[in-house]
């Protein structure tokens, strides 16, 4: 007799773990007086200590300290009272001194979590959230400088030391990650909390925000966790989702025709989308950690004490006050929350009139302002729509003086000229009639020239008297208040 | 007689009875230094007309307005060279700023005239280390002047510099002073800014002075010392005036004699000018008594295994990308760095770098680093205790005078015991001086040697109080070959 075996194969788990370097937004670079600024002529912002020359040395930031220690509030994390940093030793043109200044054992931040929000999921997977309301831990913050950046030309390479000793924060999550969805959402909600927080501004395109990815894949069963494959090189949201699936298919093809994965290092490609390797273990750098004999370790309560008092509002906060307060939809108040420029927006177009309806508000927000600043790719910053401009059209048309398409239409007016809703509203004539004697006339002039009609409503068709409305409106050319215009019909023609 | 004979306060007074003009002092040490510098090799560099210029311009009316202070090659200074006495800063290199130490002696009127020579990048205690020149002792041509100060000790022991500045990591003051007679004083370490002090360890170093009296020395550490924002690691305490704490008796004072520094070995020379001193002090009202401190033995080991560690990353720098030494035609980035740095450093440079990487490598740090860090805490804590009994330590500063030429060259460790006695003020941060206190006669020629004084953690006031009465006691001021 014969037996079929149908080979089953077995089902893989995905292990990811991200290491974040986020630019500090601070005025001055971390260990000198240098300005920390993008952008600026290449090599104008340097000095000695950031240059690495003989004899120079490095002075601590404070605002850099503290805008860390911030963060690790909003992230839940813990401050140890004693902080000190250490010299990790590799040779590279780009590290003036051929030493960074970071911190190895007593980091200024330890433990903590980033929670992810649903609207922080990339688009196409919002409706699929495997972990809802699910929280990254975090391993660690600590505080260490950037290095210059390299400028690789056919046969040589330049360097702009502007970057090099700027403040650079190193986010280092747990292998608590399970998808490249989740660590989009991680990347998406964390960047949120930092730019709420004031302390980077966070874009991935201008390098503020920096990502290593670290993945292993083992099969389904197995307790231990696989190798772990560090991606490096990965330059867009979007490219950390592109690179994790990548890399995620390849370590599976790897173990499904046997092969045996190794700690390595690899290089995401984004035009070709793969992975090359860089190095592995054998190569490892040994940095050899020493404590920083030019600075002294920091003892953290009082810079604790004086942080504690400035946290922000963090997103889920804002959101489930704008629930609360506001009457926002859990939808609206998500995206109203997930930008704080917007955020602010909305809460000052709120503020710029008590009878306002919110609600109303942020349905204008929402569909219509968001809608043309995409279309123009203009960030809210930049917005032509004054927050009180917009809560004065809302309520201008909540109040009923203008009829909702001309609303729209007033609203497309106020985003090209930056005009005013009156002065648009006035110049195009759309300020409504509510001069009830005015009015009157009108009614009983169409009244007086259709005694069939009046005959219709009378006998019994109400609907008829839609018709007296409408020849009203004609008349006034729209200005008429569409809901006095009734209330007059009904009475005159009911009497 | 040339003005470059005379000391600092001497020279103080005449300037300000404009009896002399600064420039009369520069054009002075000019004529010395070419008359000497070719057999003493004390100077790398001296700029006169530079110097000149600047002279003319000082204000006479400053406590050191118009003195010429020759500054140790491993302290920069804006527009000079700064070479640390190796190849790979040699070529090219001329320094864009002023250390702090030179920024406030210029604010008390000094100015800095000469780069001197030196150990390569101070590592080293007889400065035959230097990759640019020979140094020579001026009281016997035929020996090492000591280091890594020796362009330091020998230009102020032969008169071509009035005072100069040194660095000391590891008694690289004190053991030129010693070996050349002039009085060296390293301050407590933080008193002095290691800004612009190009770094050799960094925990350890120190910048001091190098004078023919000990009163000049105090001249200048009144303006040498104070607190520094760039330098994280300086105090920020009152700095007393040095020079009017001078002259008090020292009657009654308790001085300790730690009894692990009078080991076998020690040359009878030094042996009997360090007994003479302590008779002398003894004779002056000071309490004598020996002293313990058990773990000096530890200190030369803690010593080779920390400062090499941060000698390893302090001086990762010089890789030629930026500035010094590049070698021709690397063919790619790590060729750069191997060729650059194997043309550009000498052997004991190299060596102290190879130490260094290898006890903080991974699997070797916690049995030499962590250990040699708990080591230095253990030294540290037999001088409080001594300091509970005592108001001072003496003891000699090196095992014995001046070496002849080449005697060391090829015996690194014993090199290294050079600093036995030196170096646990260091691993401490404690200030310590040396002054002359004697002679050892070698082949009918006189050779000094110096006894050092060790003071609490910044109470140099005490330290300079002892050594000033002991100096005027002995007569062993302002010595000359």
């Amino acid at each position: 007799m014969e037996f079929k075996v149908t080979p089953v194969m077995p089902q893989y788990i995905v292990t990811i773990g991200l290491e974040v370097h986020a630019q500090l937004n601070t005025r001055s670079k971390m260990f000198c007086g240098c300005a920390a600024e993008y952008g600026a002529d290449p090599n104008t912002l340097t000095c000695p200590t950031c240059l690495g020359l003989p004899g120079a040395l490095p002075v601590l930031n404070e605002a850099a300290i503290e805008r860390t220690v911030l963060t690790g509030i909003m992230l839940g994390c813990t401050t140890p009272p004693v902080v000190k940093w250490d010299r990790k030793n590799y040779f590279y043109p780009d590290m003036p001194k051929n030493y960074q200044i970071s911190q190895y054992d007593l980091p200024l931040c330890l433990g903590g979590g980033v929670p992810l929000y649903d609207l922080a999921y990339p688009k196409d997977a919002q409706r699929s959230i495997a972990n809802p309301g699910k929280v990254v831990k975090l391993t660690r913050i600590h505080l260490e400088e950037d290095v210059a950046k390299s400028t690789h030309h056919d046969r040589f390479t330049t360097i702009d030391f502007n970057r090099a000793g700027t403040p650079l924060m190193e986010i280092v999550s747990e292998p608590d990650i399970d998808s490249a969805e989740e660590a989009f959402a991680y990347l998406n909600s964390l960047r949120q909390i930092l730019i709420y927080g004031g302390v980077s501004d966070a874009d991935m395109e201008k390098g503020q925000l920096r990502c290593d990815v670290n993945i292993s894949v083992r099969p389904e069963g197995q307790k231990e966790l696989g190798a772990k494959i560090e991606l490096k090189n990965i330059n867009s949201m979007s490219a950390v989702r592109r690179a994790i699936k990548a890399e995620t298919s390849r370590q599976i093809d790897c173990l499904q025709r046997g092969e045996k994965l190794i700690q390595s290092t690899r290089r995401w490609d984004d035009d070709h989308g793969e992975t090359t390797l860089m190095r592995t273990k054998e190569d490892a750098h040994d940095y050899r950690y020493f404590p920083d004999p030019d600075l002294l370790p920091v003892h953290t309560a009082d810079i604790l004490a004086r942080v504690r008092a400035h946290v922000p509002e963090l997103p889920h906060e804002k959101r489930a006050r704008f629930e609360r307060d506001y009457g926002c939809s859990t939808y609206d108040a998500g995206v109203l929350a997930s930008d704080k420029a917007l955020a602010s927006y909305y809460e000052d177009a709120v503020a710029a009139d008590a009878g306002v309806s919110a609600k109303k508000l942020a349905n204008w927000v929402i569909n219509d302002l968001l809608g043309v600043m995409n279309d123009n790719a203009i960030a809210i910053t930049g917005c032509p729509v004054k927050p009180e401009q917009l809560s004065a059209l809302v309520s201008t048309v909540e109040s009923g003086k203008i009829s909702g398409s001309q609303a729209k239409e007033v609203f497309n007016e106020m985003f090209q000229t930056r005009r005013s809703p009156e002065d648009i509203i006035k110049a195009k004539g759309f300020e409504q009639m509510n001069d009830a004697g005015a009015l009157e006339t009108m009614v009983d002039q169409i009244i007086a020239g259709a005694p069939d009609k009046v005959a219709e409503v009378r006998g019994g068709n109400e609907k008829a008297m839609n018709w007296f409305t409408g020849q009203v409106m004609k008349l006034s050319q729209g200005k008429a208040n569409p809901k006095m215009v009734s209330e007059l019909v009904r009475k005159r023609v009911l009497g | 007689m040339s003005l470059a004979n005379e000391t600092l306060a001497s020279l103080r007074r005449r300037l300000a009875a404009r009896e002399i003009s600064p420039a009369d002092i520069i054009r002075d040490l000019a004529a010395a230094i070419e008359a000497k510098n070719p057999s003493v090799g004390a100077y790398l560099s001296w700029d006169v007309d530079a110097a000149v210029t600047e002279a003319e311009q000082t204000d006479t009316s400053l406590p050191l307005g118009g003195v010429p202070i020759a500054i140790k090659d491993n302290i920069n200074v804006t527009g000079q060279p700064c070479t640390c006495g190796s190849k790979i800063l040699a070529e090219n290199y001329r320094s864009p700023y002023d250390a702090t130490s030179i920024r406030q002696l210029r604010a008390g009127g000094a100015l800095p005239f000469g780069r001197l020579n030196m150990d390569e990048f101070a590592m080293g205690s007889s400065t035959e280390n230097s990759a640019l020149g020979v140094t020579r002792n001026p009281w016997d041509l035929d020996r090492i002047p000591g280091g890594s100060s020796g362009g330091s000790a020998s230009s102020v022991a032969s008169a071509t510099a009035i005072a100069a500045l040194g660095s000391d990591t590891g008694g690289s003051i004190r053991q030129p002073a010693a070996l050349c007679g002039v009085v060296g004083v390293k301050p407590t370490y933080g008193r002095v800014s290691r800004f612009g002090l190009v770094a050799f360890a960094s925990s350890l170093d120190q910048i001091g002075t190098l004078t023919k009296t000990v009163e000049d020395s105090a001249l200048v550490l009144n303006h040498l010392c104070g607190h520094d924002p760039l330098d994280s690691t300086s105090l920020n305490e009152p700095v007393p005036d040095f020079a009017a704490a001078l002259g008090r008796d020292i009657k009654g004072l308790r001085i300790g004699l730690p009894k692990e520094y009078f080991i076998s070995g020690i040359h009878p020379a030094v042996a009997d000018a360090v007994r003479a001193a302590i008779k002398t002090l003894e004779s002056l009202g000071a309490r004598v008594e020996e002293i313990s401190l058990p773990h000096t033995d530890a200190g030369v080991s803690t010593y080779y295994i920390l400062a090499p560690a941060e000698a390893s990353a302090n001086l990762a720098r010089f890789d030629g990308v930026r500035y010094g030494h590049r070698t021709a035609n690397a063919t790619d980035i790590l060729d750069h760095y191997f060729s650059s740095r194997a043309e550009g450093f000498g052997p004991e440079v190299k060596r102290r770098i190879l130490l260094g990487t290898y006890v903080l490598s991974s699997g070797y740090y916690d049995a030499y680093y962590l250990k040699a860090q708990r080591a230095r805490t253990l030294i540290r804590r037999d001088f409080e205790e001594a300091f509970q009994k005592v108001d001072v330590i003496v003891s000699p500063t090196a095992p014995s005078p001046a070496h002849k030429m080449g005697e060391l060259k090829n015996n690194p460790l014993q090199a290294y015991l050079e600093d036995v006695f030196t170096i646990p003020a260091n691993l401490a941060g404690l200030p310590a001086m040396s002054v002359p206190s004697g002679f050892a006669e070698e082949g009918g020629k006189k050779l000094p040697v110096g006894i050092q004084i060790i003071g609490k953690a910044l109470d140099e006031v005490t330290m300079l109080r002892v050594a000033h009465a002991f100096e005027q006691a002995s007569g062993l001021s302002h010595l000359a070959p």
